[in-house]
């Protein structure tokens, strides 16, 4: 590929909130000390009127959300993602989950590619942490325009949503076009299928290209929305490829591994490998580095395609 | 939004500014059938907490039959005041309240707690008409209330913000991040309630993990503090004139006793969260109806 555009998906939210600020006067925004790496930052310039900065102070910082929505306001609330669903998790199950109240929940620097700052910053949880949550919406984008697609739809949401970004730049790889509830199929194959979501979504795509290589007929699927799950499309997948990986950058329990897994067990039982990170925390490190070292390259997922297959029945 | 929001336009007293005495005896006696029926609807619940319900009762009542402008035909009116119950457990007197001014029958205080009733053993906002937020979990009211009022005086609205907190809350890290944030924003729109009856569920607040000085602490987090007897409703009523006129959030702190009305829940930890049996309803009901606690 050349010329491949590149964007951290918080510099899209960032893009994005400062584009809808400017036609929906009823948004606000909160953060928790952390504007500049969220990229709200832009915003509150723009429209300090209607931008709080709850100082760091996670747990108000969610229910003054929960508050401005009861007021009518569109509130989005900003932090990084391992404060936003770990410090202030039942005050997001308590009080905008089960009231039902659409609080946009969009929290930055998910997962290893925090890189340096370490395990105490790396979200590997979250996904788990708001997808059982009832009412919630979980959205993990690819890339920069399909995190300005989410931005979008939660704006419009009419109950809670999650959307989980990434602090590094990643390629775009996708036309943007996210719809809740559903997936996406990027590449075509009918020997095995990766499930992916979040910066996963390309190195799935490059594994794909090495198992075509071998002859391997290998399907990729992107799969933004983790809840609602497209379970359509995963049942059609393990119908017509007969083994299954799953492919994110979090743990591999309950994340979308474990939403691939759930379904597929009650409803179309076949081998499904998770790939994302064994149980364990994260450490410091670079990037790409930490994505090596804990096994998230397309060389992973090529292995766990070739296990998946030798599973099948 | 700066610290020195103005005050909106809006918002002011709309209470009456003294209560005559027939106004004073009506509250007294709506505070009394509040307390009456929490005691019924917990009996024939089984289950739930009496304690800071009575204590808040003349609270409730000088709020809800004085004070809050509310439309029980349009629960949702744009323009309503707000009362957020941040002391969740404490429901059955909001109940109380919201079937006395006609948000939904009387009759259905009888439901309390059951399966598919509307009235959760903690408040429901998409269950109960009236319900402004959904609360239980102590340490969120507060915040809530923050960010209604917040949203308040973006839009210069004429309603005002107000919230009824336990003092056993107050151990609760989070609503010391909300007072900040309520006076750091300037939140003239926003009164607080502590419902200071001393106890909760394992004892004297004192002993369990002191929050006192109480006073000192709102006062510290940029509060206009206010102290009064909880059960004298002319005291909360011209107090909560004076909070209205605060150009900063103003807590008013109710020294009240934990089951006030009936004698042998009053001051027992014990009765924070157990329900009457028929024979000490019986005996509650028949020394609140005596007019025991009318003075």
């Amino acid at each position: 590929m050349t010329d491949v555009v590149v964007e951290a998906t918080r510099d899209a939210y960032g893009r994005a909130l400062v584009d809808l600020g400017s036609r929906m006067p009823e948004i606000v925004v909160l953060d928790a000390d952390l504007s500049g790496s969220t990229r709200t930052q832009k915003f509150a310039e723009l429209y300090p009127e209607r931008f709080f900065n709850a100082g760091i102070a996670e747990q108000n910082l969610m229910n003054m959300a929960a508050g401005l929505a009861l007021a009518g306001k569109v509130p989005f609330a900003s932090t990084f993602a391992v404060f936003a669903t770990g410090r202030a998790w039942e005050q997001i199950r308590n009080t905008i989950a089960y009231p039902n109240l659409p609080v946009r929940i969009v929290a930055t620097h998910a997962g290893l590619t925090v890189g340096e700052d370490g395990a105490s910053h790396q979200a590997l949880e979250d996904i788990a942490l708001m997808r059982v949550v009832p009412n919630m919406t979980v959205l993990v984008p690819a890339d920069g325009v399909e995190a300005e697609a989410a931005i979008g739809l939660a704006a419009k949401a009419d109950g809670p949503v999650y959307v989980r970004l990434g602090r590094s730049k990643v390629p775009t790889i996708t036309d943007g076009n996210l719809e809740i509830g559903r997936g996406s199929t990027l590449a075509n194959g009918d020997d095995v299928a990766i499930i992916a979501c979040g910066i996963m979504v390309s190195a799935a795509l490059e594994a794909s290209e090495r198992l075509r290589e071998r002859g391997v007929s290998c399907r990729v699927i992107n799969m933004p929305s983790i809840k609602p799950l497209d379970e359509d499309l995963v049942i059609r997948a393990a119908e017509e490829c007969g083994a299954v990986v799953t492919a994110e950058e979090h743990s591999v329990i309950g994340g979308l591994g474990g939403a691939v897994a759930e379904t597929l067990s009650s409803s179309r039982p076949v081998p499904v490998v998770r790939i994302g990170v064994d149980d364990t925390f994260g450490q410091s490190g670079d990037p790409q580095g930490l994505l090596e070292y804990y096994g998230l390259m397309p060389s992973d997922l090529e292995s766990a395609c070739d296990r998946a297959m030798g599973m099948k029945g | 939004m700066s610290s020195a929001g103005s005050r909106p336009p809006g918002f002011r007293m709309r209470i009456s500014p003294s209560l005559t005495p027939d106004r004073l005896l009506e509250l007294k006696e709506r505070a009394l059938e509040l307390r009456c029926d929490v005691i019924e609807s917990l009996t024939l619940a089984g289950s739930g907490h009496p304690g800071g319900s009575l204590s808040s009762a003349d609270i409730v009542s000088t709020l809800f039959f004085d004070v809050l402008k509310l439309d029980p035909e349009d629960p949702r009116m744009g323009d309503r005041d707000r009362f957020i119950l941040a002391k969740g457990h404490a429901a059955p007197i909001l109940y109380a309240a919201l079937a006395g001014r006609g948000f939904f029958p009387r009759e259905e205080l009888a439901s309390l707690r059951k399966l598919g009733s509307r009235l959760q053993g903690h408040p429901d906002m998409l269950k109960t008409p009236g319900v402004e937020a959904s609360t239980g979990s102590l340490g969120q009211g507060l915040s809530i209330a923050v960010g209604m009022a917040l949203a308040g005086k973006m839009d210069g609205a004429e309603w005002g913000v107000y919230a009824l907190l336990g003092d056993g809350e107050l151990q609760e890290g989070q609503v010391w991040e909300a007072a900040m944030a309520a006076s750091h924003y300037g939140l003239d729109n926003l009164v607080a309630f502590v419902d200071n009856n001393g106890l909760q569920i394992d004892g004297r607040i004192v002993d369990v993990m002191s929050p006192e000085p109480l006073a000192d602490k709102w006062r510290a987090f940029g509060w206009k503090v206010f102290e009064v007897d909880g059960h004298d409703i002319a005291e909360i009523h011209s107090t909560l004139i004076e909070a209205q006129e605060s150009p900063s959030p103003a807590v008013i702190i109710a020294r009240t006793i934990k089951g006030k009305g009936v004698c042998f829940m009053e001051g027992e930890a014990s009765w924070h969260g157990n329900a009457p049996s028929e024979d000490q309803c019986r005996l509650a009901l028949e020394e609140l109806r005596g007019g025991g606690n009318r003075d």
